[in-house]
């Protein structure tokens, strides 16, 4: 291993190949490892506010369910089908390029970019909602601060508005930097569309479709664990 | 096994990394690890300037009983800002990003780190974060502590705390960035050879810094985007009125910044274990150990966070387990201790400057970590909490260890970074009086925080102002024994000696090509057959540490 190292494999390097790398082997390994320690950071990063939800949940289980069942949940399960869906569109772009196949390659990309816009329209309707039953907590918005009207929230027995309060802050603090994540990864699929479609990638360099599609799933896995938080957990002290 | 002596050095070629592209685009547009280094090294001078301004600030005040240089709430911008600065923009980024980034690549034969663009952009990252926060200086400041307690921070200060949190926030991705970076570079970019376990240790120690950098990091980043958010919008996890709770904040404040300090002080281990080794001429004792011991702190290291809450309303019941660990994570420091002390047993030292300094760390870094035990036990806590007993021993891990380390790493490598040699007689006579200077100036805290001297105030009691004398007198030589290095190093770019390409004699892969080192570190992917401190041959190392007559009979 050490003798031929140097000698034989990397005299005909790939156009992709940076300089400092000694082949498109090492390259590739290097982005995978690269984007699979930035998801880490990103777990840390989601985990401090996953801590606050614990927290006040425990703290507050009537106000949390009381705030929870005024989510729309078939909104959010559409949401969670939506993205399931883009997952796999993903996954399969990611194979086509693996095998060089680019016409199914750029549609799925598209279809994937195409899921996600989509969710972030659905996303924004229910943010609407909020914002019209002035549910978004203190002034994030001016002139619109906190105060829902009695007939738009239901409140069980021991929930206090400012406790929902909390709870509506933490799910936009969520949900929104979830939805900002979203929005980056729309981005990075759009530069991915722009460079399949130049021909950019092959079976021998696919590892930016591979690396961005590791982000795209683990967005989607934050998703997967925000609803059940949001919108599922408490709907039984209300709907039975 | 190769001699020493007998290392192939090519003829030094005129170009280097330095030479080999002029003007300022080159440098600011460089994909170059070593010329980002030096970036790096430039910037993070110029704070721990700013940092030394606001330091002198506080030894002046402190001089006399009365608060009589400036007023209390002047004086909480001036503290606050000397440990942001100090601390997020020196201490951080330190020896992690200019000797970390450095030597990285050239000590497992790379050409460069894994991803030389995200590495820029850390740069360009830290430099954002610093632009705003001097902005919030220069606006206004910040009075919050370096600490950002709530709810002060959110509710009741008048000064530019969003401001400063977003500099801290953005720098934080810098050092996330450079984590990153150095991990994926130390598990891919091996040159042939080159296994985990012949890794010079100053790599071990760096490997578990990243690990802090990017599990701790982000954690603050949150928290301090959290609290910026509560401050402007009022709504937040911190806040009381919707039933948040404040002391949540210290949890996450401190899950990061305990494991930060840490950050701080394992890049400098590394570099002391590099030290102890090639100045005694002699392979570390209990390699293993060593390097273990670096993964053992950044485990245990995330935690200790609870004894900062001793007396912050925490149960007693975690405050005893805090206690525990935080006592069990001074096992694998005093490994590194014990184990530096024996590579020295029976091996033949040399004194030069960046050894001063390695042993000046060994002696501050006990005194520093022997205070801290005291500070972990619950009762001795309630006591020393928050007086000048806890700045002292944080002054000796931070200034006493790790600002020793990188002085000690920067003298070490200079030949190789500057391609000079610094001026020896300076060197040593200036360790000697940052060590005196710098143990002058916190001794005697240690004294005037266990009488009750509380910190973070303009005025105490003049029974105290004895202690504050010699602290001011010490602060002033330290400050004078820092102003030494900074000139010859700015001096010896121009007229040192030149270096060559390995002037200590030793094994290591980056003294193995020349200096300065060309843009690719070497001039062909080297191949590594040795181990790390491998001096020489088992008969001759018997050699070593022998005295006269027992030499002779050999």
């Amino acid at each position: 291993m050490i003798e031929s190292h140097a000698t034989t494999q990397d005299i005909h390097g790939h156009p992709a190949l940076q300089h400092h790398f000694e082949n498109m082997e090492q390259q590739r390994e290097a982005g995978t490892i690269g984007m699979w320690v930035f998801l880490v950071t990103e777990i840390m990063f989601f985990g401090g506010m996953f801590l606050a939800y614990a927290l006040y949940r425990n703290f507050f289980p009537a106000a949390f369910a009381s705030a929870s069942n005024h989510l729309d949940i078939t909104l959010g399960a559409v949401n969670t089908g939506v993205l399931i869906v883009s997952s796999f569109t993903m996954a399969l772009a990611v194979y086509f390029t693996q095998v060089g196949n680019r016409r199914p390659q750029i549609l799925c990309l598209v279809l994937t970019l195409i899921l996600g816009l989509t969710f972030l329209g659905i996303k924004a309707v229910e943010y609407h909602e909020k914002y019209t039953d002035r549910l978004i907590p203190g002034h994030l918005i001016p002139g619109a601060s906190f105060g829902p009207e009695a007939h738009a929230l239901h409140l069980l027995p021991g929930a206090t508005l400012p406790q929902v309060e909390m709870f509506y802050w933490i799910y936009f603090a969520m949900t929104g930097m979830h939805a900002l994540h979203m929005i980056i990864g729309a981005g990075l699929l759009t530069f991915l569309i722009v460079y399949s479609i130049k021909g950019r990638f092959d079976p021998e360099y696919h590892s930016p479709v591979e690396i961005i599609g590791l982000y795209w799933h683990f967005v989607d896995i934050v998703w997967i664990f925000l609803f059940p938080l949001l919108y599922l957990l408490g709907r039984h002290f209300e709907h039975g | 096994m190769q001699p020493i002596e007998s290392f192939e050095v090519p003829a030094p070629p005129k170009v280097n990394y330095i030479n080999a592209q002029y003007g300022l685009k080159s440098w600011l547009l460089t994909k170059d690890h070593k010329r980002i280094a030096l970036l790096y090294l430039g910037s993070i001078t110029f704070f721990f300037f700013i940092g030394g301004i606001y330091a002198m600030m506080i030894r002046l005040e402190l001089l006399t009983p009365q608060g009589d240089l400036v007023q209390s709430a002047t004086y909480n911008k001036v503290f606050t800002q000397h440990g942001i600065i100090m601390i997020f923009f020196f201490l951080i980024p330190s020896i992690p990003a200019t000797l970390g980034n450095f030597l990285i690549p050239m000590m497992i034969g790379a050409k460069d780190l894994a991803f030389p663009r995200i590495n820029l952009l850390s740069w360009y990252i830290y430099l954002a974060g610093g632009v705003i926060t001097i902005y919030a200086l220069l606006a206004g400041g910040v009075d919050t502590g370096w600490t950002f307690y709530t709810p002060f921070s959110t509710t009741f200060s008048n000064s530019y705390v969003v401001a400063t949190g977003l500099g801290i926030f953005i720098t934080g991705f810098s050092s996330i960035l450079t984590g990153l970076n150095f991990i994926v570079t130390i598990h891919t970019m091996r040159a042939p050879g080159m296994t985990w376990f012949r890794m010079p240790l100053f790599l071990w120690s760096h490997y578990a810094t990243s690990l802090i950098m990017i599990l701790g990091t982000p954690v603050i980043a949150i928290t301090v985007l959290l609290l910026a958010f509560e401050r402007l919008s009022g709504v937040g996890i911190f806040n009381p009125a919707l039933g948040g709770d404040p002391v949540l904040f210290q949890h996450l404040f401190w899950f990061y910044s305990h494991p930060a300090v840490y950050i701080m002080v394992l890049p400098s281990m590394g570099v002391v274990s590099e030290l102890v080794a090639n100045f005694s001429r002699k392979n570390i004792f209990g390699y293993s150990f060593v390097a273990f011991s670096s993964l053992a702190i950044a485990v245990f290291g995330f935690l200790v966070w609870g004894h900062h809450l001793f007396v912050a309303s925490q149960s007693v019941y975690a405050g005893m387990i805090f206690s525990f660990l935080s006592f069990a994570v001074a096992i694998p420091s005093a490994i590194k201790v014990f184990n530096w002390t024996a590579t020295l047993y029976k091996s033949s030292i040399s004194y030069d400057t960046p050894m001063l300094y390695a042993l000046g760390f060994i002696g501050l870094f006990t005194i520093g970590g022997m205070t801290g035990l005291f500070l972990a036990s619950l009762a001795v806590d309630v006591h020393l909490s928050d007086t000048y007993f806890v700045v002292a021993h944080f002054h000796y891990i931070m200034v006493g260890g790790a600002l020793m380390g990188y002085l000690g790493g920067l003298h070490y490598w200079w030949p190789k970074i500057s391609g000079r040699m610094y001026p020896e007689g300076w060197g040593r006579f200036s360790a000697l009086v940052i060590f005196v200077g710098f143990n002058l100036t916190f001794l005697p805290q240690f004294i005037a925080g266990y009488l009750g001297m509380p910190r973070r105030y303009h005025a105490y009691p003049p029974e105290f102002q004895v202690f504050n004398v010699l602290s001011t007198a010490g602060a002033s030589i330290l400050g004078l024994g820092m102003l030494i290095p900074s000139i010859y190093f700015v001096w010896s770019m121009r007229y040192g000696k030149h270096a060559e390409p390995n002037p200590w004699h030793l094994p290591g892969l980056e003294w193995r090509t020349q200096s300065p080192p060309p843009t690719e570190n070497f001039e062909v992917t080297p191949i590594v057959t040795w181990e790390a401190y491998e001096f020489a041959p088992p008969e001759e190392t018997e050699v070593v540490g022998k005295f006269g007559p027992e030499l002779e009979r050999i």
